[in-house]
């Protein structure tokens, strides 16, 4: 079932409910235990993200090198939290435990792209990149 | 035409967040305007992770490193002729003559950083598949000896001894068992599954190999988070060059012995990387615990006895086959036997992955290896083995970096993983954020980690706030502990109270501000 979820999330950006249905179908399953398993695991989501998915590591070791004034930084310029949207659809912004880049923390992964040592200077500047202004 | 120039450009997912991208497509620019033959290989990252990304050119003098390149430092390097070797501020040598590699005692990682991972030749001949070759000459029960003998214990965190685990499911019968591996390295301060499977994914395609002729299965899964893309890539792709070559699929190497290996993603939750919550998202569905009896070694994916072992154990397991289990014991203190990947990060100058015998000291590690602090400040605090183990204060660094000494320290070694903090850290705060981490991550099939880890953030923040029932408030934090710890179905709920104990212990005036 998580490589379907996999796919469709791939192929449409997120696993939309209206999935759920032919998923389940397909599967034998009720919609309540496919519902059950899209829920459960954070990456998964049920809307469509903006055009650049944010991912931004809240772990020890990043936080060991000061990743709270990132993340205050992130959230000042993107003007959205965890879980939010830019009202222009541009920039999706999401909590992440360990991206395994702990030795050049603070970290970030951007549309699978991983970044290293982003303070909130460097944050801003990728930012620019997507066209977000300081 | 003469030979080509080899530059080895880490694909390391670490190194490539600094840049290593950028400077690979820099260096073949300069090359092509030059009209000068190179070849870059792709090679994992050799640990040091304040060097990357860490270029290593091919002379007539061997391998010569230089680090750290950023992307700014690349053209003026080329321009100074890197690629000839020459002399800069940024070379560093033989980078294994380098103290803080040569230092070490590389069994596990000898490798990667070394070699092209996706080239099974070079593989080949830098010792890959001799351990596979004896095994196949070997009776399965002789293979699950050799690994009992050598002492080798799960290094995934909970340290059980995996020969034991192997001959639990050598002696099942049962017409279907599985090898799974658990690559749901999700403890924050650990990569070192990640920089084996991206940097000599070989290892672990052997050592399951040989896990699965030892206990007679012919199916395995690898579970890869799927926040690490860049190992899943390098997978594939060895995945794909074994089975062409024979050492995957049916009949491996004329042996009449079949075994095959599939990914499965992992979707973002840490609670997997229990085994039996592993196994059920393995099955489809939540990542919710199984209680057990049974041990997944008796009823494990799919009802079938299977073997659940971590990466860095499995990659391990061709080390003992390939040069005996003395050898492998003969490494370590007391019953922790061998060696072990030490990945230090956080607040460190010089952070990266440390292998060496059990026994190193958190201050040789800290202070010898890491240098210290990266924003130069003291170190206040490590935070060893994730998010799930304790915090010692620099009083304690005198302790070995072994299993029983740190348990005897209420602490715990887990995966290996070392987080290093300044004296900035709050350490209150950190207590909350490992309550709310639980409680985020937390399957929700038991109480007191559901329920608990919400009540626990609650109280700290009462603490914290100073409503003046603290000393009451602080009482209640410590039941609470006790609740969690002997009420949890697993390590999750059941060890959220260490990093929480250890801070209210060693770090108290925090709670009081």
């Amino acid at each position: 079932m998580l490589e379907i979820l996999h796919t469709v999330q791939h192929e449409l950006g997120c696993v939309p409910p209206e999935a759920v249905a032919p998923i389940a179908a397909a599967l034998n399953l009720s919609r309540a235990e496919v519902h059950g398993v899209v829920s459960f695991y954070h990456h998964f989501r049920e809307a469509t993200p903006g055009r650049y998915v944010v991912q931004l590591c809240r772990a020890e070791a990043c936080q060991s090198m000061d990743a709270r004034a990132t993340e205050s930084r992130a959230r000042q310029l993107l003007g959205v939290d965890y879980g939010g949207t830019t009202r222009d659809g541009r920039v999706t912004l999401e909590a992440v435990y360990c991206l395994g880049n702990c030795a050049c923390a603070p970290s970030m992964m951007v549309n699978g792209e991983l970044h290293g040592r982003v303070t909130p200077e460097r944050f801003a500047e990728i930012a620019a990149e997507w066209g977000v202004r300081s | 035409m003469s030979e080509p120039t080899i530059v080895y450009v880490p694909g390391d997912a670490g190194a490539v967040s600094l840049g290593a991208e950028r400077v690979a497509s820099a260096i073949v620019t300069f090359a092509q305007s030059q009209g000068r033959r190179i070849e870059v290989i792709r090679n994992g990252s050799r640990g040091l992770y304040w060097l990357e990304p860490l270029v290593e050119v091919v002379t007539l003098e061997g391998r010569v490193a230089y680090g750290p390149v950023l992307p700014g430092a690349a053209s003026e390097l080329l321009a100074a002729g890197m690629l000839d070797g020459a002399p800069h501020e940024l070379r560093l040598g033989n980078i294994e003559e380098h103290d803080w590699l040569g230092n070490q005692q590389r069994l596990t990682a000898a490798r990667v950083g070394v070699v092209d991972p996706a080239n099974i030749d070079d593989y080949i001949a830098h010792g890959g598949y001799v351990g596979l070759s004896t095994a196949l000459t070997l009776p399965p029960a002789e293979i699950v000896k050799l690994i009992t003998q050598s002492g080798l214990r799960g290094r995934g965190g909970a340290a059980f001894p995996t020969g034991i685990k192997w001959q639990t499911v050598h002696d099942q019968q049962a017409a279907q068992k599985y090898i799974a591996c658990n690559a749901d390295e999700g403890d924050s301060g650990t990569f070192s599954d990640r920089m084996l499977m991206e940097g000599d994914p070989f290892a672990l395609i052997e050592g399951m190999t040989i896990a699965a002729r030892a206990v007679g299965a012919n199916r395995g899964y690898i579970y890869l988070r799927v926040e690490y893309p860049h190992a899943a890539r390098a997978l594939a792709k060895a995945l794909a060059v074994a089975r062409q070559r024979g050492y995957l699929g049916g009949n491996i190497r004329d042996s009449g012995f079949s075994f095959d290996i599939s990914v499965r993603l992992g979707a973002g939750a840490y609670i997997c990387g229990e085994e039996t919550s592993m196994l059920e998202s393995l099955e489809g569905r939540r990542g919710e615990v199984r209680v057990r009896p049974p041990l997944p070694a008796i009823k494990g994916l799919f009802g079938q006895p299977t073997v659940v072992n971590n990466v860095v154990t499995l990659a391990t397991v061709p080390v003992v086959l390939a040069k005996g289990a003395q050898f492998y014991q003969d490494f370590g203190v007391g019953r922790s036997r061998g060696t072990i990947p030490l990945q230090m990060a956080g607040n460190v100058k010089r952070g990266g992955l440390v292998e060496r015998a059990f026994g190193l000291t958190v201050n040789q590690l800290v202070y010898d290896y890491g240098g210290g602090s990266a924003t130069g400040r003291p170190v206040r605090a490590v935070q060893i083995g994730g998010p799930l183990g304790a915090y010692l204060p620099e009083s304690e660094f005198d302790t070995p970096l072994e299993y029983e000494a740190l348990s005897a320290k209420n602490a715990l070694l887990g995966h290996g993983g070392v987080v290093v903090f300044d004296d900035s850290v709050d350490m209150a705060r950190m207590a909350r954020y490992a309550l709310e981490f639980c409680a985020v991550e937390s399957c929700g099939k038991c109480t007191p980690c559901r329920i608990g880890s919400t009540r626990g953030v609650e109280l700290v923040d009462r603490i914290l706030s100073d409503s003046g029932s603290r000393s009451a408030d602080l009482a209640l934090l410590d039941e609470l502990c006790d609740t969690l710890f002997n009420g949890s179905l697993c390590g999750l709920g059941g060890m959220t109270p260490f990093p929480v104990r250890s801070a209210l212990k060693h770090f108290r005036e925090d709670f009081a501000r």
